[in-house]
């Protein structure tokens, strides 16, 4: 017997040396040379992408790039929700992104020391204009736009159509109101009704406390830009002026929806599937948003998007919701030869008449002075608004302080009022929107 | 029998020999290994505790200051009450619906192993899962009276509690019975000739003896209480706030790992306050299980 346990146990020893020496089987070198003869090929890419939508393609990109020039680049995607998790794990590492996002002035704040200076680059001066652009406290250019967006109401005009109205016919909150009304109460003759679902749970409350209330910072930036630096630094406090109109878009978009308010904090909507099945004719949204609906069969042709109309004065030549949290940082910490190689794939990016075309399919638009035409239709759409002469609302939203806490807070306020519509619970929810400004500021900066 | 020098015998000098002199081949990997995925990030986690700091390898020495605003900040306490009072009732309620079950079915029923594994397979589901499942359950029930878990603190509250519970009891019942079965069967009889009834057997004999279980489950159902966070973030995410009229908010079911995390993501200069309220987490949960370990440890008895 015992014969056998020793024996048992030599055979386990050797079997576990043998198993030791299996381990380390790496064996690609990563000093090896890419390809003979493409010698200038030093630096790489680390791009730490944003937008999981963007994924696939970027990956192809890289591929396409490599091939051509033997730069090495590397796509990585964080998940929804996680980017500044990933963010601040991987700039850890010794082979930290050399591209990353810093999309909006809390993460200036945050990431600026690790930003390069943008001024000068060769793909600053590839940009098309100005607007895109975020500096740091010392007037440092930490991140330049890659792509924006724009956001408003998506109308299903068939659908609005065969209610009897027509898109030309809204031109300010009261004859907004006056169309969602009339469709709210033939919504059972006419088989729909006017707003999706408002989801107050993360997939969706964004599109709240994200961007409709965009449209209160707004004009309060239009009434003084001196308190938000002209535009380049957050107010450290709100004024809360347009509350009441946040709430006249917000209470009708809610109570005129095909879903009760109160059932609206569990989530779990699919409001992109009810606009798609033609149940609803708005749908509080933004520009990403075509490639979604045109996948789900829908003809973008029949859609069009509308400003937030909520009783401002003047609103009659309100414009959509345009610019994007899209910002390419590059790595100052990085190597000057991996710099060089993302600045090079950047202006690639961005210059290459296939490759921009590509990115701009998964972008939307790319504010760059040789890269492809946009083909999104909301996008389209907010420019004719601009021909119009009317005037663009810009993402004052990317300001918010703290904006994850911030934003979780008026979700609960949202969530209460949202339960028992009383005044005490709106006032709620304008301290949480506007004093938890106030507060959040202050936990980042004070 | 006569005793042979067997030189295959494992305590052989043929063969301890070898396992002397190349043991630490084996123990290197494992040591290895817990230096580098404990030791390590401890010790420097604790070191950062007293930076200011946006990612690790930067730092910027600041002292004492981010425990000053750690143990200043309000939502830090209020945490800290609310995971204390959870920590307690999940113990207490693990703990007795544990030993109940292990009991149950110990006593030669039908179908006991079968009940086992079901009363354990919760346990194999990680807690980031479980919440999304039991925030499914709790908001389907709450749903028929438009409402959510998210609406109510006490909700919050039971509604972790729950489901702690149907996760942890099946680990600690399977502690309790191997407790159980190792309570000798004289003693059991001995009881029962001396005239015992069920309960006098159960609080005089099976207790006393189970007490080393007892120790075991109610450290770790403590420190598990005190350290939870999977389930807390994907269940309630600290949700409902209480809005004050200044604009600050009170995340009234935030336990004390999600408060920890939530200072963390603030923004540039709160990561050392919350390295700072991770090093007071980790004494806190060091006291508490220890102080609970030497206080039961004392009523355990020798058979």
């Amino acid at each position: 017997m015992k014969k056998l346990l020793a024996m048992l146990m030599a055979l386990v020893m050797v079997l576990s040396f043998a198993a030791c020496g299996e381990t380390p089987e790496e064996p690609s070198d990563p000093e090896a040379p890419v390809e003979p003869g493409e010698t200038e090929a030093t630096g790489s890419v680390y791009w730490l992408n944003f937008k999981p939508e963007s994924d696939e393609v970027l990956k192809e990109l890289a591929a396409k790039y490599t091939a051509e020039t033997g730069v090495e680049v590397k796509i990585e995607t964080a998940a929804s929700g996680t980017y500044n998790e990933t963010l601040t794990a991987e700039m850890d590492k010794s082979e930290a992104p050399t591209i990353f996002v810093v999309g909006n002035q809390a993460a200036v704040d945050t990431w600026g020391d690790y930003c390069l200076d943008l001024t000068g680059t060769a793909i600053e001066a590839e940009l098309n204009t100005d607007a895109y652009k975020l500096y740091d406290a010392d007037g440092k250019l930490c991140s330049i736009g890659y792509c924006y967006e724009c956001y408003g109401i998506i109308v299903n005009n068939a659908l609005l159509n065969e209610a009897g109205h027509d898109v030309s016919e809204i031109t300010n909150f009261e004859t907004l109101k006056a169309v969602v009304e009339d469709i709210t109460a033939r919504s059972e003759e006419l088989g729909f009704g006017a707003f999706t679902s408002n989801a107050m749970d993360s997939s969706s409350s964004w599109r709240y406390t994200g961007h409709m209330i965009n449209l209160e910072y707004y004009y309060e930036y239009v009434d003084d830009n001196a308190a938000w630096a002209n535009g380049t630094a957050a107010a450290p406090t709100l004024t809360g002026a347009y509350m009441d109109n946040f709430k006249n878009l917000y209470d009708l978009a809610v109570v005129n929806s095909i879903v009760d308010r109160k059932e609206l904090a569990n989530g779990g909507f699919d409001a992109q599937a009810e606009f798609a099945e033609g149940k609803a004719v708005f749908y509080v949204q933004g520009s990403w948003e075509a490639g979604g609906l045109e996948g789900k069969g829908m003809d973008l042709s029949t859609l069009s998007m509308i400003p937030y109309y909520c009783g401002v004065e003047g609103e009659e030549k309100a414009g959509l919701n345009c610019g994007t949290e899209n910002y390419w940082a590059i790595n100052g910490d990085a190597s000057e030869e991996d710099i060089q190689a993302t600045i090079d794939f950047m202006v690639w990016l961005v210059t290459d008449p296939e490759a921009s075309e590509a990115a701009v399919g998964t972008f939307g638009v790319m504010p760059y002075k040789s890269a492809a035409v946009s083909t999104n239709p909301f996008l389209a759409q907010a420019n004719a608004y601009l021909g119009d002469g009317c005037y663009n609302m810009a993402w004052i939203t990317n300001f918010q302080p703290n904006v994850d806490a911030y934003r979780a807070t008026a979700v609960n306020a949202l969530n209460a009022y949202n339960a028992d519509p009383t005044d005490a619970n709106w006032a709620t929810v304008v301290t949480a929107f506007i004093d938890g400004w106030a507060v959040q500021y202050q936990a980042v900066n004070g | 029998m006569k005793r042979s020098h067997d030189s295959a015998a494992v305590n052989s000098d043929m063969i301890r020999k070898p396992i002397q002199r190349w043991a630490p081949l084996f123990l290197v990997p494992m040591v290895a290994a817990f230096l580098i995925g404990f030791v390590w990030p401890f010790f420097h986690g604790l070191f950062l505790s007293f930076c200011k700091f946006k990612t690790t390898s930067k730092w910027e020495w600041v002292g004492l200051l981010n425990y000053e605003k750690a143990l200043a900040d309000e939502s830090f306490i209020y945490s800290f009450g609310f995971t204390a009072v959870f920590a307690i009732v999940s113990l207490v309620l693990i703990n007795v619906f544990a030993f109940a079950v292990a009991y149950a079915l110990t006593q030669k029923i039908k179908g006991a192993n079968l009940f086992r594994t079901v009363f354990f397979m919760p346990n194999l589901i990680g807690g980031i899962v479980l919440g999304y499942i039991w925030s499914m359950i709790f908001d389907g029930f709450l749903g028929y009276y438009q409402t959510s878990i998210l609406m109510d603190k006490e909700w919050g509250f039971w509604g972790l509690i729950i489901l702690t519970c149907w996760q942890q009891i099946g680990y600690m019942m399977i502690i309790y019975i191997a407790g159980l079965q190792a309570v000798p069967e004289d003693m059991l009889e001995a009881a029962k000739i001396d005239g015992a009834n069920g309960w006098q057997t159960l609080f005089k004999v099976t207790i006393p003896n189970v007490m080393p279980s007892i120790t075991i489950c109610t450290f770790l159902s403590l420190t598990n209480g005190f350290k939870l966070f999977d389930q807390n973030i994907a269940l309630t995410g600290g949700y409902p706030y209480i809005i004050n009229p200044d604009g600050t908010s009170v995340h009234t079911t935030e336990m004390l790992a999600l408060n920890i995390y939530n200072t963390f993501y603030v923004g540039a200069n709160t990561r050392g306050v919350a390295q700072a309220k991770a090093v007071l987490f980790f004494i806190l949960v060091a006291t508490l299980a220890i102080a609970q370990l030497t206080a039961t440890r004392k009523k355990e008895v020798q058979q």
